[in-house]
Parts: C-alpha cells; sequence; structure tokens
C-alpha cells in the first residue's frame, strides 16, 4: 500500500517536473505566450495536487477499510461462535469449488529405482547354502547398470467403509507384478481393522514396509533364507490396537499359505495362519521403540527346489509337511529432542526361527536318473538374525551397519540317514554351512523424495567363498507425499 | 530321527488354524472389554494448538500433544506412541494444508478410530478457517516442499488464532453436548482475552514495522504479514532444503545492498547457517520460540507473542 503511494506521487511529480521544463525552453519565443502557459502550468499544478490529495484519501480510506475488516472479522470471530462451524462448511465448500472429475483420483506416487553394482561372485549363481531354497528373488543385484522395479502406488477411499490400496509393481524385465492390493476397513469401532486382498504380512518388522524404504539396498539374509525376501499373501488380516497409552496390536493372519516357507496346495480352505503382536512407545522426548513376536504356521506341499547331483546331473527336490516360523523384532529410534532432520538414530534387530517338519523326495529321473525318487523324512530347526544401526549424522547424510547371520541348527534328512539312497553330497545346498554378511552404507538424500546409496557388503551366503558386493543405488519417489511407517 | 516326531500327518494338522481362530476370537473379545472415557480426549498435532484446546477445554478434556517445539512439524514420525493416543482421541486438531502429510494420514489410518477420520466432526483442521498466503498458483517438486494449500504456519499471526479459537470451541461444544455450554463459556472467556493481547501486541510492536529481516524457512510469514516486517530472505534456497554455502554468499551480497535487522530462526531450525551469516554480515541471530515450548519462558499462547515481539524489539 505504501508502494503504490509512493508511485503514484512519484508519477505525479515527474509529470510536473516536465511540464515547466518544457515551458522554460519557450521562453525565447514570443513572451505572450509565457503567460498562458504560466497559468497552464499553475492549473496542471492544482490539477495534479488535487489528483494526489484524492489519491492519498482513497489510500486512507482504503487502509481503514483493510483495518476495520481485520478487526470486524476478529471481533466477528470471536462473536461468531456457533456460525463458525458454518464458515468452516462454506470455506470446504470453496476448497472443493474447483473440484472436477479428477476430484476423486486416490492419491498416486511412483518409485524409481536402479543401481549400478558390482559383484566378485556371479550373482545368477547365488544360494544359500545349508537352507531350503526359498524360490523368491534373493539373488544381489544384477552386474553393472540395472533399473529395479518400478512401483505405483494409489490409494483412496472406497466408500464411507473402505480405504483401498494398490501398489503394482512394473519388473525391469516387463510384466506388472500386484505388490499390494488391498481394501481395509475404516469405520470398524472398537479399534478393529479388517484388511483382505494381497498384503505384506505384519510378521516382524521389516515385512510391513516397502523395499523402496529399507534402509539398505537388500534384505537381511533371514528375511532372504526364511521368507524368500519379503512375506506378501494373499488373504484376510484383523487387526486389533488396544485403547491404551501404550501401543499395544495384535493381529491375526489367514491366507492361502502359498508363499514360502508354504507352497501353493491346490486345496480349499486355508493354508496358512500367522499371529502377531506389537508393543511400543515412547521414552522420553528423544527415544521411540517398538517391539513384536510373531508366528506363522503353513503347510507347504510338493515345494520344490532344484539341486545337482554328484554326477552333475539336475535334481528336483520337493518337500510336504509344515512350517513353522516363529519371529521376534525390536526397532528403537533416537534424536535429540524428538526432532530428527539435523541428527537422528535407529537401531534395529530381528531374530527368526523356521522349523520344518515333513516329507523329501528326491527325484533325479529328469538328470542321472540312478535314484529315481527316493523320499525320507526331513526336519530343520534353523534360525537367524541381523542387528542394524543407521545414523544420520548430518542433515541429509546417513551411514549404517548392518551383520547378518544364519545358524545352521538341526537339519536331519531321512535319505541321507537311511544310506541306501543318496549321500549328503547329493544335496550340495544342504550342506552345514551357517552364513553371515557384513554391510556397510552411506546414503544421501537431498529431500525426502529423492535418495542415493553406497552399499558395501562380504556375503558369505555360498559355502566358502566371500562375495564382496559393492552397490550404487538411487531411489526416488514422485507424486503424492508418501507417510512412511514407524 | 525317531519315526514317532512325524507321526502326524501335517496335512491332517488343523492345529495352527485353530490356534489362529482362537486368537481372532480372543482379539475380538477383548476388543469389545475397552473401557470408555468420560473426558474429551484430544490429540494435538503441534504444540500450539495443544495449547489453545487446554485454553477453550481446561479441565474438561485430556490432551495429549503429539510433537513439541523443538521438533520440525514437517518432519515427524508416525511413531507407536501416537497411534496409541489417536486410537481412543475423540478429537484431533492439526494444522492442515498438508503440514502434517509426512505422518498424520498413517496415524489416523493405523489409529483404527472411525471418529477422527477426515470429515469426521473428531478432525480439526485450523487451515479450514483462516485465509491462507503463499497459496501458489502450480506446485511443482522443483520449487522444494511446497504445500498446495498455502503456507501452513498459520499459528503466528494471532488474529489467525482468535479464528480457529472460535471455531475449535464450537467444535468442542458439538463433540461434548453435555458441557457445551462451558466451552463456550470459556471460547469467550478466551477470546475477551486474547482480544485486549493483540491489542496490546500491536502497539508494542508499532516500532517493528518495515523492520528488515531474514527468516531461516519460510515459517514466519503470518508473523511477518500481521506486524509489518519485511522479509528479506530466506536461508533454504528452496522450501525445505538446507542452507548452502552458494545461496549463503547470495544472501551476504543482499544484505551489503540493504542490510537486516536479525537473522530470526525458529527454536527447531538448525542454527549454523544462521550462525555463519550473522558472523559475516554482522548482524544478530534471533532465536524465537515459534510454538508454545519453544524456550522456558513460553508456557502458553500468550507468553508466546509477549515474549516473540519482546525479543524482536530487542534487536531493533
Amino acid at each position: 500500500m505504501f508502494k503504490l503511494k509512493s508511485i503514484a506521487i512519484a508519477v505525479a511529480f515527474a509529470c510536473a517536473s516536465q511540464v515547466p521544463a518544457q515551458a522554460y525552453a519557450q521562453t525565447s519565443a514570443q513572451n505572450g505566450e509565457l503567460g498562458s502557459i504560466r497559468s497552464e502550468i499553475k492549473q496542471m499544478r492544482e490539477l495534479y495536487e488535487k489528483r494526489i490529495q484524492e489519491l492519498e484519501k482513497r489510500l486512507s480510506e482504503a487502509e481503514a477499510k483493510v483495518g476495520k475488516a481485520e478487526t470486524a472479522a476478529t471481533t466477528a470471530a470471536g462473536k461468531a461462535e456457533q456460525s463458525a462451524s458454518k464458515a468452516e462448511t462454506a470455506a470446504s465448500a470453496a476448497a472443493s469449488a474447483r473440484s472436477a472429475e479428477n476430484s476423486f483420483n486416490p492419491a498416486m506416487s511412483l518409485i524409481l529405482q536402479g543401481t549400478f553394482a558390482k559383484s566378485s561372485r556371479d550373482p545368477g549363481q547365488y544360494q544359500i547354502t545349508g537352507f531350503v531354497p526359498s524360490g523368491g528373488e534373493v539373488a544381489p543385484p544384477k552386474r553393472s547398470f540395472g533399473v529395479g522395479e518400478t512401483e505405483l502406488h494409489m490409494s483412496a477411499s472406497i466408500d464411507p467403509y473402505f480405504r483401498g490400496v494398490a501398489i503394482m509393481a512394473v519388473a525391469p524385465e516387463g510384466g506388472i507384478e500386484v505388490e499390494e492390493g488391498y481394501f481395509q476397513t475404516t469405520a470398524l469401532p472398537h479399534g478393529l481393522t479388517f484388511k483382505g486382498g494381497r498384503y505384506f504380512s505384519g510378521l516382524g518388522y521389516l515385512n510391513e514396509q516397502h523395499q523402496h524404504a529399507w534402509d539398505f539396498q537388500d534384505a537381511p539374509l533371514v528375511y532372504k533364507a526364511f521368507l524368500g525376501n519379503q512375506l506378501k499373501q494373499d488373504g484376510v488380516q484383523l487387526k486389533w490396537l488396544a485403547p491404551t497409552d501404550l501401543f499395544l496390536e495384535l493381529g491375526v493372519e489367514l491366507t492361502a499359505g502359498d508363499k514360502f516357507p508354504g507352497s501353493d496346495r491346490n486345496k480349499n480352505g486355508v493354508g496358512g495362519s500367522a499371529l502377531f503382536g506389537h508393543l511400543g512407545g515412547d521414552i522420553g522426548q528423544s527415544t521411540a521403540w517398538r517391539v513384536g513376536a510373531s508366528q506363522l504356521w503353513t503347510l507347504p506341499k510338493d515345494r520344490s527346489y532344484s539341486d545337482t547331483d554328484t554326477l552333475g546331473g539336475a535334481v528336483n527336490n520337493t518337500f510336504t509337511g509344515s512350517a513353522k516360523l516363529f519371529a521376534l523384532d525390536g526397532v528403537l529410534k533416537w534424536s535429540p529432542s524428538g526432532n530428527a532432520t539435523d541428527r537422528n538414530f535407529k537401531l534395529q534387530g530381528e531374530y527368526f526361527r523356521l522349523r520344518q517338519d515333513g516329507t523329501l523326495t528326491y527325484n533325479d529321473s529328469g538328470g542321472s536318473a540312478v535314484f529315481n525318487s527316493v523320499s525320507g523324512p526331513l526336519q530343520a530347526d534353523q534360525s537367524g538374525g541381523y542387528l542394524q544401526g543407521v545414523y544420520q549424522f548430518y542433515p541429509r547424510w546417513r551411514a549404517g551397519y548392518r551383520y547378518d547371520t544364519l545358524r545352521y541348527g538341526n537339519l536331519s534328512n531321512g535319505i541321507v540317514n537311511n544310506a541306501a539312497g543318496p549321500s549328503a553330497a547329493n544335496f550340495p545346498v544342504l550342506s552345514s554351512h551357517s552364513p553371515s554378511r557384513n554391510s556397510l552404507m552411506l546414503d544421501f538424500s537431498p529431500t525426502e523424495f529423492s535418495r542415493f546409496r553406497l552399499q558395501f557388503a562380504a556375503d558369505k551366503s555360498r559355502l566358502g567363498v566371500t562375495d564382496n558386493q559393492v552397490m550404487l543405488q538411487y531411489v526416488h519417489s514422485l507424486g503424492a507425499h508418501g507417510a512412511h511407517k514407524f | 530321527m525317531k519315526k514317532d516326531m512325524r507321526m502326524n500327518n501335517p496335512l491332517n494338522q488343523p492345529a495352527p488354524l485353530k490356534k489362529s481362530l482362537t486368537m481372532l476370537c480372543c482379539i475380538v473379545g477383548l476388543a469389545f472389554t475397552s473401557p470408555v472415557f468420560a473426558a474429551l480426549n484430544i490429540l494435538a498435532c503441534t504444540p500450539e494448538w495443544g495449547a489453545l484446546a487446554k485454553e477453550l477445554a481446561g479441565d474438561k478434556a485430556n490432551i495429549y500433544t503429539a510433537t513439541n517445539a523443538l521438533q520440525d512439524p514437517h518432519r515427524v514420525e508416525a511413531r507407536p506412541s501416537l497411534i496409541a493416543r489417536a486410537r481412543s482421541a475423540d478429537l484431533v486438531v492439526c494444522t492442515g494444508a498438508e503440514l502434517e502429510v509426512g505422518w498424520l494420514p498413517l496415524v489416523l489410518t493405523q489409529s483404527a478410530n472411525p471418529k477422527i477420520r477426515v470429515g469426521q466432526p473428531g478432525y480439526f483442521e485450523a487451515a479450514r478457517v483462516v485465509t491462507m498466503l503463499e497459496v501458489p498458483v502450480s506446485v511443482d517438486r522443483s520449487q522444494g516442499d511446497v504445500h498446495p494449500g498455502g503456507n501452513p504456519h498459520l499459528h503466528l499471526d494471532p488474529r489467525n488464532i482468535a479464528r480457529v479459537a472460535a471455531a475449535l470451541g464450537e467444535r468442542m461444544a458439538q463433540l461434548d453436548g453435555a458441557e457445551a455450554e462451558a466451552y463456550r463459556q470459556r471460547t469467550k472467556n478466551f477470546l475477551e482475552r486474547w482480544q485486549q493481547a493483540q491489542v496490546r501486541w500491536e502497539k508494542l510492536a508499532t516500532p517493528l514495522k518495515g523492520m528488515p529481516l531474514i527468516v531461516y524457512h519460510r515459517n514466519l510469514s503470518y508473523l511477518i504479514a500481521w506486524l509489518g516486517l519485511h522479509e528479506l530472505g530466506s536461508l533454504e534456497p528452496k522450501p525445505g532444503l538446507p542452507p548452502t554455502a552458494g545461496h549463503l554468499s547470495e544472501l551476504l551480497a543482499v544484505l551489503k545492498r540493504e542490510p537486516a535487522r536479525a537473522i530470526v530462526l525458529a527454536a527447531y531450525n538448525d542454527p549454523r547457517g544462521g550462525d555463519w551469516l550473522s558472523e559475516q554480515a554482522k548482524i544478530p541471530v534471533v532465536m524465537l520460540p515459534f510454538t508454545v515450548g519453544g524456550n522456558d519462558k513460553v508456557k502458553d499462547l500468550f507468553a508466546l507473542f509477549d515474549d516473540s515481539i519482546a525479543r524482536l524489539l530487542a534487536v531493533k
């Protein structure tokens, strides 16, 4: 407003000062004109002064009006307690006035990720020796440049009762996979939430998080060995959140049980189930924590994996029986006064124990055809865990270390014990081995939406060899601002 | 391996399913025995709304504030404790305009509390009742962390506090009908005191008119607009990006042409960039409380404005 006033005055003066200058130039001309010019100038000056006065008057009036309006607004706000809710409705109506066909569009975001990787051993030959292969995508990223899965997230309320979420992963080699696709109730009372469709199991800590939100490029070895990287399943889930100040949630899942450690059984009914419980809270303003325990049951049938016999022939092994997974998880996050922008620390660890009991069938008829099909009992009680710490030491910069370990435990292979059939050498994948891995990472996140990560790992998943891996990774998200799970 | 240990054929073993179903029944059973609380449970997203709720509800409500003054309100996590508090909340009081977009939607979804869903009476957004400043014409993330609804740091204009108070008091009255009159009375009382305080502040702050300032993040725009201060620039090159050496030297060049009175930071801002510029440009850094709890003196909303104006006057 002050600016406007000064501009008006400046313009007026500029015009006014030009006129006498012209007039002076004409003094050498006829003196008779001088009088009329003078009076003209006088008139003009008067006119401009009048105009300036008018402008100033209008300005001060306008200012007074604004002032009044402001006071009026506050007074009105003070008086209009009852009508405030109406005003609010009006405000929201105004906000949605620009609504168009697309106003019901779901929140959408897209995740772009890729790696530049180097590994001293062929990622194509990756195995976790000593553990029944899960069949999941557990190998380190391909060498050289490689685009990871491009993920499309969509979510919105379906109606007053349900919310829908779909996450599609576009594989770099082509093909779209439904990573998650579920509906969730939003109106159930008593802290209950029901979910149905395909979703990441609530088991453990990392499992429910998307890979792009992980603090390392890849999953811990326990996830690779016992859950085929990450357990996503088709089924239903019921969760209850306790009405307490301490966070306590209990959940139960009934699923098809067709993902490792289960397998597709082609049977009616429920093929797998899981229970989980989580407890969490704050310690002062700086620390937040969550711990959990989970149990998963599933009944794999003819779950197969391939191996090589002593002659180099292909062997197809199948397992039918039961698999029980028990998991403990914990996470602790610290930041000075709870302000994580500058510095923060996150400590996280999980312990898994997988027990399998059933029948293993060895079949080399497709290869050397020495034994053809031989069956025997298989009992395995194996465990593992990881512990990792990630420290943000400077805004945008974080460094982290992860230690992974798997324990071979007890694996009793009835076929080998029998001594009449194939020997232990015909089961190289199940050789006694307790893998371990050390990983280091450094990441830089210019904003919440972009991240670059450098990761080193010395991976002893394979018997007797160390695979040294270097990965440079990017993870970017565009579109709606996603909210990350704790 | 002993044969008896693998006697029971797992395929005919319904035990796990039974366990899960038992658990399911337990969960449902537990859910229905949940206790009921009488007072209004309020979850305030930021300290200023916690303080306002306290003014308007007094002892009629249990108020839990999700964040403190030292936390960047943009960067809060959906901590388990917040989910637990949201579960039993009757009213959530937040700023809106996407200030809490990084955590609130998740807390609301995970809380399994239909009362506080967006659009329900239990969900209150301050941004709905005030006129927003700096509403962008177009939004693109290349502009940094911009908010399509406008600048969300709206509480540093006392006129906005008055507007929000009027609407929030009425909302409380609507939710807790039995105590409606008490909320209305308290709101009226608060607004009267607030009106007087505002007149006092405006008088006090008259010398501040036109005072040139450098801010950290554009989180003081409403205070600047209200008191007629003059924002010369911000330490952040773009909203949400930390100060860079290049940007700071540009600011220094600006300050050489047009000196500022002070560099003004909020309690949660990283002081490093400001300290450097302060040394180079020889102007003081002023740490404003920004919200209730931003320093030891600021225990309520009145003290927030008293303290902020006093700190600005000290460097005038």
